[in-house]
C-alpha cells in the first residue's frame, strides 16, 4: 500500500534541495532564468521582499494565476509563501498543487499568536527560525524543513549569520548537555522536550536547515554554508542585482565549492552590481520582518 | 578483498550526506566528489538524488561529465537515484536538458507527480530475499529499457529500477531509509 505525505516523504524533499539555491521569482521568464542557472527550487512571488519592504502596506498570498504560470514555465520544485498563520491561504496553495508552503514572516501575519497546524496538510512547509527553540516549536507544529529568517530584502547578511550562529550555538549547547538536564534546557528554549532529547542525541536538527534573508553575493552564499547551513535561499539579492543571470550561476556554484576560495574568487569577478543594502541599524523595529512569528 | 571499497559520492547538490552515511554503515569508505581528480582512485561512483538540472549544469561547468563517462565505460559501477536516473538516462522524453547518457533506458521526470503526489511503498526487488521500502520524491520511472538493461522492480506497472553491467539506478531512495540491502547490492558491484 502506497502512503502519501508521510513525514519521510515531506522531509525527504527538503533533503533533496541540499546543497542547492532556492530563488525568489515573478514570472515565467525568471523562473527559467533560474532554473537554466541551477536553481534546485524557486519560490513563486508577486514581488520580491524587497519590494515588499518598499511597498508597505498589507502584503498576501500571491495571486494563483502569477504562482500557475511559474509552475508551468519550470520542471523544478515551486513553493509558495502564505501568511503566519493563514491556514486558508495554505489550503489554497495545497490546491494549487504548489511543492513546498513557505509560511513567511515577509507577508503581513494574519496571527499574531498561532502558527498554522502544518501536521494537516499534505504538502511540506519551510518556517523561519532566529533560534533553536523557535526551530524545534515549528517543526514540532509540522515543519519539515527550517531557514534562518535573516532580515528578507535588505541585501545584509548579518542578521542571517546571527541566526544561524546562534542555532548552531544552542544545538551544541545541548549536546554537552546531561540528560538529568533535558527538561530544563526545553523549558528555558521554550521548545517540545522530545526534540530536545533528538537534538541532543544527533547533534542536528531533525530537518534540513537552510539560510535565508539578506544572501546577496556567492561570498555570502559560501558564508552560511560553512556557518552549517544546508543550502541557501536568495530573495531579492539575484534579480535586484544588474546582471541576474551571471549572479544566479554563480551563488549556485558558491553553495556547492563554499569551500574552495580559489572557485568562490573566480566565479566573484565580474557579475555587476550587487542589490542595494540595507544597514538594519537603520530599520524601527516594525520594519524589521524577523520579529514576525511566535 | 583487500581494503575497504572507496565510493565516491557525488557532491554538487542534493542528499550526498544520507548516501555517504549508508556506505559508512556498510563498512566502505566514501568521498565527496566535487572536481574531475577527485574521481581518480574510486571504486565505484554514487549520483544521488537532488535536481537533475542543478546536478546537470555543474557537471559540466565544473568538466566532471567527460571523465565519468570514460570511467563507466572503462567498468566502474555507477549508482544513480531519482535525480541520478535522469542524469545516467540516454533519453528523457519531452526535454533536452544535460544527461551522461550512460544507460539504455529512457526515464520520465517528475513521473509520478508533484510533490502532493510523493509517496512510500514497499517494493519487490528480483533476487531480494525481502522487499525495499521505497521512498519516492517527485520521482522519475523508466518508461523504456533496451539493449543489455535489465528490469529489477517494477511498481504498479512502472519501472523504478534496473541495472545494466555496472550501471544501476533506481527511482526512489534507499539513502532515506535504515535498510542498507540495496547499497550493498552496489558494494557487491564495485
Amino acid at each position: 500500500m502506497a502512503q502519501k505525505a508521510t513525514f519521510a516523504v515531506k522531509k525527504g524533499l527538503a533533503q533533496m534541495l541540499k546543497g542547492g539555491v532556492i530563488m525568489d521569482v515573478t514570472t515565467p521568464e525568471q523562473a527559467k532564468i533560474a532554473e537554466e542557472a541551477g536553481a534546485c527550487a524557486v519560490m513563486a512571488l508577486e514581488r520580491v521582499p524587497a519590494d515588499i519592504r518598499a511597498a508597505g502596506g498589507v502584503a498576501r498570498m500571491a495571486d494563483p494565476t502569477v504562482i500557475l504560470r511559474i509552475m508551468d514555465a519550470v520542471t523544478i520544485p515551486v513553493m509558495a509563501k502564505c501568511r503566519i498563520g493563514h491556514f486558508v491561504e495554505a489550503q489554497i496553495l495545497e490546491a494549487l498543487g504548489v511543492d513546498f508552503i513557505d509560511e513567511s514572516e515577509v507577508l503581513t501575519p494574519a496571527d499574531e499568536k498561532y502558527h498554522i497546524n502544518k501536521k494537516e496538510f499534505n504538502v511540506p512547509f519551510v518556517c523561519g527560525a532566529r533560534n533553536l527553540g523557535e526551530a524545534l516549536r515549528r517543526i514540532g507544529e509540522g515543519a519539515a524543513m527550517i531557514r534562518t529568517k535573516g532580515e528578507p530584502g535588505t541585501g545584509n547578511v548579518v542578521e542571517a549569520v546571527r541566526h544561524m550562529r546562534q542555532i548552531m550555538d544552542e544545538i551544541r549547547w545541548l549536546k554537552s548537555l546531561p540528560k538529568d538536564e533535558l527538561m530544563t534546557a526545553a523549558k528555558e528554549l521554550q521548545a517540545p522536550y522530545d526534540l530536545v532529547v533528538e537534538v541532543a542525541r544527533t547533534g542536528r536538527l531533525p530537518v534540513v536547515n537552510f539560510s535565508a534573508g539578506g544572501i546577496a553575493t556567492p561570498a555570502d552564499a559560501a558564508l552560511m554554508m560553512k556557518l552549517g547551513a544546508d543550502g541557501n535561499f536568495v530573495g531579492s539579492g539575484i534579480f535586484k542585482s544588474s546582471d541576474p543571470i551571471a549572479r544566479a550561476r554563480a551563488i549556485v556554484a558558491a553553495t556547492t565549492y563554499y569551500d574552495d576560495p580559489k572557485v568562490l574568487a573566480e566565479i566573484s569577478r565580474d557579475l555587476g552590481e550587487a542589490m542595494t543594502g540595507i544597514d538594519i541599524k537603520t530599520l524601527a523595529s516594525e520594519e524589521r520582518m524577523q520579529e514576525r512569528g511566535w | 578483498m583487500a581494503g575497504k571499497k572507496v565510493i565516491g559520492v557525488l557532491a554538487l547538490q542534493g542528499a550526498f550526506v544520507e548516501h555517504e552515511a549508508a556506505l559508512r554503515r556498510c563498512g566502505a569508505k566514501a568521498i565527496r566528489v566535487r572536481r574531475k581528480e577527485e574521481l581518480e582512485g574510486i571504486d565505484g561512483l554514487i549520483i544521488p538524488g537532488g535536481e537533475s538540472t542543478s546536478i546537470g549544469r555543474l557537471l559540466v561547468a565544473y568538466d566532471l561529465a567527460e571523465t565519468i563517462v570514460e570511467r563507466s565505460q572503462t567498468g566502474m559501477p555507477i549508482f544513480g537515484t531519482c535525480a541520478g536516473m535522469i542524469v545516467m538516462a540516454k533519453e528523457i522524453p519531452g526535454s533536452d536538458q544535460f544527461t551522461l547518457g550512460l544507460m539504455d533506458i529512457s526515464a520520465r521526470r517528475n513521473a509520478f507527480g508533484r510533490q502532493v503526489e510523493s509517496f512510500e511503498a514497499d517494493l519487490d526487488v528480483k533476487g531480494f530475499p525481502r522487499p525495499v521500502r521505497g521512498i519516492f520524491i517527485r520521482a522519475p520511472y523508466i518508461d523504456r529499457v533496451w539493449g543489455e538493461t535489465e528490469v529489477l522492480s517494477v511498481y504498479e506497472g512502472k519501472v523504478v529500477m534496473a541495472r545494466e553491467r555496472n550501471l544501476l539506478t533506481c527511482s526512489f531512495h534507499p539513502e532515506l531509509t535504515t535498510d542498507l540491502s540495496i547499497h550493498k547490492y552496489f558494494l557487491d558491484m564495485a
